[in-house]
């Protein structure tokens, strides 16, 4: 038995009264999950604390908290592991506090309907059947069912949604779970609508080209779920595959980036903003879009020149690597990007090999048609 | 200490600072580095998304370029991008040797090949883990004495957790505020800490990104921090160069320097401000610091 601080962040909206923070001391052994002292608190001590909760076990997605700081599954913590964690972490202590980005509706218990379901609503979650539907059941390739499995072993407990970065400044975003989702359809050989869902989410300003790319919601998922790369994968498939050309500079920018690189071996900065927004050419810059933001940041420039941080030659030319290593960096581009097909190692499906014993990766290695 | 080292492309772009500042600082430490100044941009995490080979490729030839340079210990980044993106690329390659192979068969035309297993670490990381928080404290010649210090770590070196082997053993989400008591600073707590800094999408959602940048210097004004320290020039261009604009979307005053990690070390090890580019920044340290009561003109300790 050892004994734990259990802070619990407790609110009433319906009361008028601010939020605030109640301690309670919780008996229990270290293995024990978070949701058992919860629940513990709430036999034993206070009846009045609020937590949504079901089957006990990291399946159903109901006890969705904070834990020191951290978006996680109450009964999937053990109280151990739960008082390590976070910077002033001191072994004892634990305060669970309700999911961010959701409205509360009462201590631990926040609104997913308001902000969760509505935004997995908003993919469209369900199959749009190509047709004619056959008579009988449709014949999936096997690879194609494997690769979208990652994004069916969601739960929907909104840890993700919890603490995206994304939403947390533009609560408009549609978020990791329902990005996760979308890509549960767009990865289905069954689904019609692939391009549409891709043109919708890549041309919506708060759609998959506004993820802020902070893995936040890698971290978050109980359940190895991944929604940044989910993400990755639609904006792959949507400029790759579709050639989408999207009102939020997505795609531009990944052109733009890659054939600088591509170009330069390194990174031309004065380049890749301009070019982002007018077109990925010399003259992009040109373009009354990219003129307009240029516009904009003339404050910025005209003082990163003013202290001598950016140079106008440097700005101009760039920098390089050496010939013949860029040479052969446009090789390795020029054979990649000649293949028919995109490779992807997904780790999720593959696994990792043991050294004394190494998998096949020709079954672990997803291929993804190219248009 | 013998380090394949890969300053990244910024470093040498828009934040000279940060790549003077690390070459001011290297010696001081007992650091020998070795450019990689063949390898090419880490694509950071952009041309993953275009296409996850070629990212892989790319990096594997960095990696083999690294592991090329004789006597180095190991690899090290002082762009935390480039480690997020070099670290996801190394993940794929360590976990399959088909993969590998086939990666390292592209290599083979410049006669390079990448061997499972290459230690690349962040220059946090490596001050921790190589030179020690101990051994750094005796380097110091002028404590960071009441100098309030915010970390900002970035997401590339802190998420996901279990591919940058972040644990109980390696707390490498916490390296920052250690390393900021160790020069004798006081580290700062508040609500940025471990956010994003919003550069990604600057292109894509400017507001939504400079509301990001704005919201964390605001929070570390709040705090009353004299600065931010970041170990990733992309923060630093969302933070410190963007500052204006990100005034303008959080709609309040802000001027919070943000110094680059190598150029605190620099100050606590004895160098100028200036001789460490901090007069580079947009805004600027040396005009918003009081100098004469910390740091530099502090009362030594006894």
């Amino acid at each position: 038995m050892a004994e734990y601080t259990l802070k619990l962040r407790r609110y009433d909206p319906q009361s008028g009264e601010a939020p605030y923070v109640e301690e309670y001391r919780v008996e229990l052994e270290p293995h024990r999950s978070v949701l058992e002292a919860i629940l513990k608190v709430k036999n034993e001590q206070d009846g009045s604390v609020g937590i949504r909760c079901s089957c006990r076990a990291a399946i159903c997605g109901s006890c969705g908290v904070r834990i020191n700081g951290r978006p996680g599954l109450a009964c999937h913590t053990h109280l151990s592991d739960a008082a390590r964690t976070g910077v002033n972490a001191d072994g004892v202590t634990i305060l669970v506090e309700p999911m961010g980005n959701m409205p509360v509706i009462k201590d631990l218990i926040v609104d997913m309907d308001a902000v969760h379901w509505k935004k997995i609503q908003r993919v469209t979650p369900w199959l749009l059947p190509k047709q004619p539907v056959p008579e009988r059941e449709y014949v999936v390739p096997h690879a194609n069912m494997v690769d979208v499995t990652q994004t069916m072993a969601c739960i929907q407990c909104g840890a993700c949604v919890s603490d995206c970065l994304s939403m947390e400044v533009d609560p408009l975003f549609v978020g990791p779970a329902a990005s996760a989702k979308a890509y549960r359809f767009v990865g289905d050989p069954r689904d019609a609508e692939q391009f549409e869902r891709l043109k919708d989410l890549a041309e919506d300003p708060h759609g998959i080209f506004d993820c802020t790319h902070c893995f936040t919601c890698i971290d978050a998922c109980p359940k190895g779920v991944a929604p940044m790369s989910q993400i990755m994968r639609l904006r792959r498939v949507a400029t790759g595959d579709h050639h989408i050309v999207d009102r939020n500079n997505g795609e531009r920018h990944e052109r733009a980036f890659v054939s600088l690189i591509r170009g330069y071996g390194l990174l031309h900065e004065a380049e890749l903003l301009p070019r982002s927004w007018g077109g990925d050419s010399w003259f992009g810059k040109f373009h009354p879009a990219a003129g307009r933001e240029l516009l904009d940041s003339l404050p910025s420039i005209a003082k990163a020149v003013a202290r001598r941080k950016v140079s106008i030659r440097g700005a101009m030319l760039g920098h390089r690597i050496p010939k013949a290593d860029l040479k052969a960096v446009q090789g390795i581009f020029d054979k990649i990007e000649s293949k028919g097909r995109r490779y992807e190692l997904n780790l999720y499906i593959s696994g990792v090999e043991d050294d004394d014993e190494p998998v096949a990766a020709a079954t672990s290695t997803s291929e993804s048609e190219s248009a | 200490m013998k380090v394949a080292y890969w300053p990244g492309c910024v470093s040498r772009g828009f934040t000279p600072e940060l790549h003077g500042s690390m070459a001011a600082v290297a010696p001081l430490l007992d650091i020998e580095l070795v450019e990689l100044d063949r390898a090419c941009c880490s694509g950071a995490g952009v041309i993953a998304e275009h296409n996850q080979e070629l990212a892989d490729t790319l990096n594997a030839r960095t990696f083999a370029l690294a592991q090329a340079v004789q006597g180095a210990d190991l690899m090290m980044n002082i762009c935390s991008t480039c480690q997020g993106a070099h670290s996801e690329s190394q993940e794929r390659l360590d976990a399959n040797s088909e993969y590998r192979d086939a990666i390292n068969g592209t290599l083979a035309a410049e006669g390079l090949s990448y061997e499972k297993g290459l230690t690349n670490k962040n220059l946090l990381w490596l001050l921790v883990e190589e030179i020690g928080l101990e051994n750094l404290k005796k380097k110091v010649k002028r404590p960071l004495t009441n100098l309030k210090v915010g970390p900002f770590y970035g997401c590339y070196i802190v998420r996901p957790k279990e591919r940058l082997g972040i644990d109980a053993e390696h707390q490498r989400d916490h390296y920052l505020h250690w390393v900021i008591e160790a020069l004798g600073g006081t580290v700062i707590d508040y609500a940025g800490v471990h956010k994003c800094c919003g550069f990604p999408i600057v292109t894509m959602n400017k507001e939504a990104s400079l509301k990001q940048a704005g919201r964390h210097l605001g929070d570390a004004m709040d705090a009353e921090a004299d600065c931010l320290v970041v170990p990733c020039p992309l923060c630093h261009l969302n933070l410190d160069l963007q500052q204006p604009g990100a005034s303008k979307v959080v709609g309040r005053d802000l001027a919070m320097p943000v110094l680059h990690l190598p150029q605190l070390l620099g100050l606590a090890l004895g160098l100028d401000p200036k001789q460490l580019g901090m007069s580079k920044h947009v805004v600027k340290p040396t005009a918003v610091i009081d100098w004469s009561a910390a740091v530099v003109g502090a009362p030594v300790p006894a």
